[in-house]
């Protein structure tokens, strides 16, 4: 066992891990964070995807180890100071980018590293962008539209309700 | 103007803000004090006998609890199949047991032989590796052909690989042979329908607990249908009494058909909690979802359909073969029969029909119900047949379909397979298709794709389906063992605010924010005091669950029903406190009056009054204000749609890409279209992915070759455009009060066929003579498909 301290939505935590501990199973099973979720086993789907020091990270491939001393931000810590969802939740929201919810986390924390890096991106660039985030429920229009919302840009012309 | 409440609004779902924050309660999220963890054994050969299991070095490792084997489970029954099919000639079909952990024999890559119950999770996975299980192999049964000729079986106490041979409609034949003999023009077309992997995104779990004080069980799964699950367990395999035996579904990450059946999983995870006293945990790793949970499709079908000169169909008539996989999953023998056969007259006056399906076991995971669950098999073989026969009598695909529509006059309207649809009008959607995709537009797209070196193809498909199962009465007669009603309670309390308890599930539909725009509607309240429990069967009268697209025509009837119940007795107590007659009492905006006065009380002094009953008629009613209907439907519902795709092709790579998308649907009355909407997104991407993408591959040997994501292509983003989707041209369902039909399952029926379609046309324009291609249309098999097309030309 090895001992990790981080700082996880602002607080600083710590706990005691096996090497082979996973960041996900660290988030999910030792700090209760169960809205990192884990869909696959080949780093396939997104849906874990956190920031580890602001960069999107799908937490099944890093070992907790390995975030030792980082800044670790999910989707617990996305909402607004008040508790209300933050421009790009608000976003999902408003045009149905989800449905199940399970991707949803994952989505939710890529799109914020999107934007992050493109605060305007085109369609394709979001398109693009979210190759490592698997949705079974949505089909990605209202993903994509909702996105692109969250980014300033007007999605009226956007095909369907 | 839109309405920003009640039906026909879309409000945003209020489901959504627990997802968005990352505080929803999915089943592995939640921890049980004192819990433990299961981990199965399971085969990696497809085919073997299992000579012995030595778990006593297991049952040594650190942390572990107990280990099972299918020793322990030959006592209790087997998971059924729902549905009871007859041969052509009869027989009943076979229907050998499918135990809780394989036992004699293993059947399929992923069979479980053995469970470790350990104090952690790792501590279980260790030990699995430390049992030793002598299995000796046996070749494996994967070709359906090789099934059928063969006398390698996969269940050996029956002596054959096939299931049933049935016919539908059997007296029809020899008509149907004979039209087709006699015929001006035979369009013949042999296609697969691709086997595919459900995948929702959440894999299976299941906490089984047990309470030794009382002698309760109560188990966490993924399922969308709780009760059915409780149904099972109780009745068929572990006969726990149902009042004994909780069942909670709680949020759930999507299902697609593969969480409404029982898996041997869910009773594992009971009998180890009542034998170690702490509750089991199992949750499925991805590559365990791919070889365990049920697939979808696999069909290989002979479609032929006979026209007369002037292009009128005559018959249509089908061979398929139905791959069920190693056991009978729970509505596996339905899926190809009754969910498939009966639609093989499609949205067409065709007056004859005759369908034959053989269900072939193979060494194979079972194959179930996956989103449309027959009836996309049914529309693709009809949508491709019917294309390729236009192109064979030179005949706009567009034209050749609606000479043949059912006509909006004609309706109620008896099929040749045997339904009678209430409602439609084909020619409207076909209209409204034409104005949404554009059609006018599309050869100048085409020249333009000409221009950048690309062939371009327009695809159109026609579907009907038939939804919200199902009454009843008609499934007893063709071998449901099950009642397909659902129910609900509708509870005021006290203070004015409502609980609605529903038999439906919500993995994704939207439920808690549907449901509550109906009531609301009905009551003129503000729906913000109404919530929605599901779930949870110790607060549920009874349901049958969420699949078939059946939620808010069977589950939402219901509600209607017991709100209906709510408003007579309400009006009683109005009538009493306003001292007038019942009949007098007119409900609006929340507010009771007396016809013609000025008199009135609210809803909320009603609702106070029923349970402070103060001056209050109790020799005539009741205190109280809560009501249950269970509802069960007259006929099926029948969405219908007209769905456009234009594709580009690339020449040199034979790369497919979907341009345009376009889903016209006629889902009768649409209670939140937002919602809706969002379902035939999800549709339609599952309908493009099983066109261009998606397959499952099972080598000779039954190894399952796409076990994972890096195998098994999943629809990316990228591979999605934006999707054109109307429903104004409803026509409303005249069986069940809300007029609604069922949206969850039409793009995934309606799309692949018109992808296809348009696939084939643009190799056609290109000038490859190309007829078919099978799904999944990957760029290696188009590229193939034209290199052999020249090939024959030359
Ligand atoms: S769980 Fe991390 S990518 Fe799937
Ligand atoms: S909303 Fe269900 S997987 Fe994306």
């Amino acid at each position: 066992m090895t001992k990790v301290t981080m700082t996880v939505n602002g607080k600083a935590v710590s706990g005691d891990v096996e090497g082979r501990t996973l960041l996900s199973s660290f988030l999910r099973e030792d700090q209760g964070l169960t809205g990192t979720h884990v869909g696959c086993d080949t780093s396939q789907c997104g849906a874990c995807v956190v920031h580890v020091d602001g960069a999107a990270v799908k937490a099944c491939t890093m070992l907790a180890a390995e975030a030792d001393g980082a800044n670790v931000d999910t989707i617990e810590g996305q909402s607004n100071a008040d508790g209300s969802l933050n421009v790009i939740q608000q976003a999902f929201q408003d045009h149905h980018g989800l449905q199940c919810g399970f991707c949803t986390p994952g989505m939710v924390m890529s799109a914020a590293a999107l934007l992050k890096d493109n605060p305007k991106p085109s369609e394709t660039e979001v398109r693009e962008y979210l190759e490592g985030n698997i949705c079974r429920c949505t089909g990605y229009h209202n993903i994509v539209k909702a996105i692109m919302a969250a980014s300033g840009q007007d999605v009226t012309a956007i095909a369907a309700e | 103007m839109p309405k920003d409440t009640g039906i026909g609004a879309s409000p945003v779902r209020r489901e959504d803000v627990r997802f968005l924050t990352g505080t929803g309660e999915y089943t592995d999220d939640i921890v049980l004090a004192k819990q433990t963890y299961a981990v199965f054994a399971r085969s990696t050969v497809a085919h073997g006998t299992i000579k012995s299991i030595d778990t006593s070095a297991a049952e040594g490792m650190p942390g572990v609890l107990a280990v099972f084997t299918g020793e322990d489970f030959v006592e209790v029954g087997g998971n059924p199949a729902g549905w009871l099919i007859n041969s052509r000639n009869g027989e009943p079909m076979k229907e050998p047991k499918r135990p809780v952990l394989a036992h004699g024999k293993v059947r399929h890559v992923g069979d479980a032989y053995a469970a470790v119950i350990a104090e952690t999770i790792e501590q279980a996975r260790d030990a699995v590796e430390a049992i030793e299980a002598d299995i000796d192999e046996l070749p494996a049964v994967v070709d359906m052909n090789d099934a059928l000729s063969g006398s390698n079986f996969v269940h050996d106490e029956i002596e054959t690989n096939q299931c049933f041979d049935w016919g539908w409609i059997e007296d029809n034949r020899d008509a149907t042979d004979n039209a087709i003999k006699n015929a001006h023009h035979v369009t013949t077309l042999e296609l697969v329908n691709n086997r595919l992997v459900p995948n929702a995104m959440e894999p299976r779990a299941s906490i089984g607990s047990y309470k030794a004080s009382t002698g309760e069980y109560t188990l966490h799964t993924t399922s969308q249908n709780p009760h059915l699950t409780r149904l099972l367990i109780s009745a068929f395999v572990l006969g726990i009494p149902e009042n004994m035996l909780t069942v909670i579904a709680p949020d759930v990450g999507g299902g697609f058909g593969s969480k409404i059946y029982h898996y041997g999983e869910e009773a594992l995870v009971l009998a180890a909690a009542k034998k170690l006293g702490r509750p089991v945990k199992w949750t499925a790793d991805r590559t365990e979802s791919f070889l365990t949970d049920a697939h979808g499709r696999d069909h290989v079908t002979k479609i032929e359909l006979a026209l007369d000169k002037e292009g009128n169909f005559l018959a249509f008539r089908t061979d398929t073969k139905a791959n069920v996989g190693a056991y009978l999953s729970n509505f596996s023998t339905a899926t190809p029969t009754f969910l498939h056969g009966t639609l093989m007259a499609g949205n067409y006056t065709v007056p004859l029909v005759y369908v034959n399906v053989k269900a072939v076991f193979t060494n194979t995971a079972p194959v179930d119900a996956y989103r449309g669950a027959g009836r996309p098999e049914a529309t693709y073989s009809l949508e491709r047949v019917i294309d390729k026969a236009a192109r064979e009598l030179r005949m706009d695909p567009i034209e050749l379909r609606r000479k043949n529509f059912i006509k909006p006059d004609q309706y109620p309207y008896a099929s040749a397979a045997g339904l009678e649809y209430d409602a439609g009008n084909y020619d409207a959607l076909m209209d409204k298709m034409e104005e949404v995709a554009d059609v006018a537009g599309f050869e100048a797209r085409r020249k333009q794709s000409e221009a950048n070196g690309l062939m371009r193809g327009f695809g159109v498909n026609a579907y009907i389906e038939a939804c919200g199962i199902a009454p009843s009465n008609l499934v007893g007669v063709l071998g449901s063992r099950v009642g397909l009603y659902d129910a609900a309670t509708v509870r005021v309390n006290a203070t004015g605010n409502l609980s609605v308890m529903v038999g439906a599930h919500s993995h994704g539909q939207g439920h808690e924010t549907a449901f509550p725009q109906v009531v609301a509607e009905m009551l003129g309240i503000d729906p913000a005091v109404i919530d929605i429990v599901h779930g949870d069967t110790s607060k549920i009268p009874f349901g049958m669950g969420t699949y078939g697209s059946r939620s808010l025509a069977v589950c939402g009837s219901a509600v209607v029903r017991a709100t209906e119940k709510i408003i007579n007795k309400a009006k009683k107590i109005a009538g009493h406190m306003l001292e007038a007659s019942d009949q007098d009492i007119t409900l609006e905006n929340g507010v009771f009056s007396v016809a013609g006065t000025d008199k009135s009380v609210t809803f909320g002094e009603v609702a106070l009054k029923a349970y402070i009953p103060h001056e209050y008629p109790l020799e005539d009613i009741e205190p109280g204000l809560e009501e249950t209907a269970f509802y069960d439907p007259a006929n099926f519902t029948y969405p219908s749609g007209a769905y456009a795709c234009e594709v580009e092709v690339d020449p040199e790579t034979g790369k497919v890409r979907v341009d345009r998308m376009c889903a016209v649907d006629d889902f009768g009355n649409v209670i939140n279209p937002m919602i809706v909407t969002g379902q035939v997104h999800g549709g339609l991407a599952q309908g493009i992915g099983q066109a261009l993408v998606e397959n499952t591959s099972y080598d000779e040997n039954g190894q399952l070759l796409s076990a994972s994501y890096m195998d098994y292509t999943m629809p990316r983003a990228d591979d999605m455009p934006m999707f054109h989707v109307d429903h104004s041209q409803g026509t409303p369902c005249t069986h069940n009060p809300l007029g609604v039909k069922g949206c969850g399952e039409a793009g995934a029926i309606g799309s692949p066929p018109t992808v296809v379609n348009a696939v084939i046309d643009a190799l056609q324009s290109g000038g490859t003579n190309v007829t078919h291609i099978d799904m999944p249309v990957t760029p290696a098999r188009v590229w193939d498909a034209m290199q052999n097309a020249k090939s024959e030309e030359a």
